[in-house]
């Protein structure tokens, strides 16, 4: 693994008595994809923030490229927020030659357009693009400074499935041209798609980390047999290692038939029955109790 | 401070103010209205009383003339200022007994009025005639700096505190934090775009007016540039203090509310401060719109210098560094 581009130590946020974030370690190789994923409340946002340096945390430190976080770290590092306003009445164009002024390091504009497809809006007053093309239009003001660490907060959310997929297009390009990108989502086939590396935030803690497929395989062996959740059904006529949720109830199975030959020995009606192969989403959904998009 | 972030910043907030054509229009027309409508309502000169000042008299001796049906007494602080008054057509008659002789303006029809029903007073007959020439000020000549300071304090206070309460709230402050952009160099900025926007507005409000309605300006223009200039800087100021830490804008437009109002009723914007108790007077000099309203009106109307007005000059100055240090020390970017 490549040396760290940004790393965390023991970093912990407290307001008032509640702990956002518990004491985190976390290192992100330089040139890759990183994810942090949890549901609302886990702390990604908080912990996001202070490692954009825009939040002081209670305890611990962030250090990029070895060095603590100074005056110069915001010269160097791409931003894009999860909501986020600009100044009214003020077209595409202008919005990114704003931005690009107040950076030492420039990049062109002619490529910010080329990459993130501005073309055709460079006159339109910013307010009047659609959810997608403010999305890349807020790509376009983080990569502005031509950064090599580019932090999106949850980035394609709000997005059509169409919007959502063009703005994985881009962020690969830009994983391409050897940036590094800490990305939230809420999306597990995101992080799927894009990140080469995933931790799994929860209570403020992170309680999983590892490439999305060695978490798959760590935590998951055949298949998953989901059953929509049922008032008729007992835990008791359930196999032993079947997982009960609220919308739901999941069953690894290492050999399909068998597992189905038992529930319906015991009775369980198979109605609304699903087979797949376990994703992100199950994981999530293992590790944290919770659905991601609940 | 880096010059190129100031004027990346107030170029976008310039922008957002001209191509916002409802503010804009609302800015630089509405006092026009204001100008217009009161020039009407008022075109008799707002004056039903005749008025009349009395410095050293023996009051007794002269109760008979002066409690006439339809006279009226003003308290002046002093003669110099009642003289003043004399010569605008906004006193009619002033007795003074120390060097007994009275003043009238021989081009006012109510101070010949006045003057009349003094003859026929006995008590005053020994008085000598003083004459004081000078144009009539009607209420729109003295109107016109209470219009141009209200709309400088109105845009300063909203066009400052309130947008910056909004960016805080909308996020455009946090995405501008995350950029190499200073605390100092954004405030800056939106000052500067406001003083040149606000400049800009006066003079047109100022030069208009006096177009359509041949403004009585005594005084030199550029020195009530320098008054509106340094009244703007003061407000805006003033605006920066409530935008220092509020998040929420109906918090900060109530805040801001509560500041204007007292303004507006006690500083002497519609009317004129002359009539009301001493003590009320004494305390409008508390509100920067008073001091601003004093030095333009005895710069435009009376011809007063700078020398003249130094106590409302030292004044706007004082307040205005006084709000950016309050500002500085509040100010949260979130």
């Amino acid at each position: 693994m490549s040396e760290a581009i940004i790393e965390a130590r023991g970093l912990t946020m407290r307001y008032g008595d509640l702990v956002a974030v518990d004491s985190i370690d976390l290192d992100i190789p330089q040139d890759t994809c990183f994810g942090l994923l949890g549901p609302n409340g886990a702390g990604k946002t908080t912990t996001i923030e202070i490692m954009e340096g825009l939040r002081k945390p209670t305890a611990g430190e962030v250090r990029f490229r070895g060095r603590k976080l100074d005056d110069t770290y915001r010269d160097r590092v791409g931003i894009q927020f999860q909501q986020t306003a600009l100044q009214e009445f003020i077209t595409v164009a202008e919005t990114l030659r704003m931005f690009g002024s107040l950076y030492t390091r420039r990049r062109p504009i002619e490529e910010l357009v080329e990459l993130c497809d501005l073309h055709d809006l460079m006159n339109r007053d910013h307010r009047k693009l659609s959810g997608g093309q403010r999305q890349r239009l807020l790509l376009a003001l983080a990569l502005v400074n031509d950064p090599d660490l580019v932090f999106l907060d949850e980035p394609t959310t709000g997005l059509d499935p169409q919007a959502r997929r063009n703005f994985w297009n881009l962020v690969q390009r830009i994983r391409s041209e050897g940036r590094t990108v800490v990305l939230t989502t809420h999306y597990m086939e995101e992080a799927e798609q894009l990140c080469d590396e995933i931790a799994i935030m929860d209570h403020g803690s992170i309680i999983a980390r590892d490439s999305p497929y060695g978490l798959i395989q760590a935590n998951f062996e055949g298949s998953v047999i989901r059953l929509p959740a049922s008032q008729a059904v007992t835990r008791a006529q359930l196999p032993s290692q079947a997982q009960v949720y609220k919308e739901c109830v999941d069953i690894p199975s290492e050999r399909v038939e068998n597992t189905i030959h038992e529930l319906v020995g015991a009775g369980v009606p198979l109605e609304g029955l699903s087979i797949h192969r376990p994703n992100l989403d199950d994981l999530f959904l293992k590790l944290t109790g919770t659905s991601l998009r609940a | 401070m880096r010059l190129k972030h100031i004027g990346a910043m107030t170029y976008a907030r310039n922008m957002e103010f001209v191509r916002d054509r409802g503010t804009f229009f609302w800015n630089l027309i509405f006092p026009f209205f204001l100008v217009f409508g009161f020039s009407f309502a008022f075109s008799r000169d707002g004056q039903d009383l005749l008025t009349v000042a009395v410095f050293d008299g023996d009051r007794l001796a002269i109760e008979q003339f002066l409690t006439t049906p339809g006279l009226a007494q003003r308290e002046f602080a002093t003669r110099e200022l009642a003289a003043e008054r004399i010569r605008n057509h906004q006193l009619d008659l002033l007795i003074d007994g120390r060097s007994g002789s009275y003043t009238v303006n021989p081009s006012s029809t109510s101070g010949a009025l006045v003057e009349r029903i003094l003859a026929t007073t006995p008590e005053t007959a020994e008085l000598q005639r003083v004459e004081l020439a000078g144009r009539a000020i009607r209420y729109v000549d003295w109107f016109v700096p209470g219009v141009i300071g209200m709309n400088v304090l109105f845009s300063a206070m909203f066009g400052v505190g309130f947008i910056i309460v909004r960016y805080r709230k909308n996020g455009v402050l946090k995405r501008l934090r995350a950029t190499p952009l200073g605390a100092g160099e954004f405030v800056i900025a939106q000052m500067l775009s406001r003083l040149l926007i606000l400049v800009f507005t006066s003079i047109v409000v100022f030069v208009g007016t006096w177009f359509f309605l041949d403004l009585v300006v005594v005084g030199n223009v550029f020195n009530l540039l320098l008054v509106t200039v340094l009244a703007i800087m003061c407000f805006i100021s003033l605006g920066l203090v409530f935008a220092a830490r509020f998040r929420s804008e109906e918090v900060a437009n109530g805040f801001i509310n509560v500041a204007l109002w007292p303004m507006l009723a006690f500083s002497g914007v519609f009317f004129s401060l002359d009539s009301v108790p001493p003590a009320l007077q004494r305390a409008s000099l508390a509100l920067p719109l008073t001091h601003y309203l004093n030095a333009s009106r005895s710069i435009m109307l009376d011809g007063a210098g700078l020398p003249e007005v130094l106590p409302n000059i030292a004044v706007l100055t004082g307040m205005t560094v006084a709000f950016v240090a309050i500002a500085a020390l509040l100010f949260r970017w979130e």
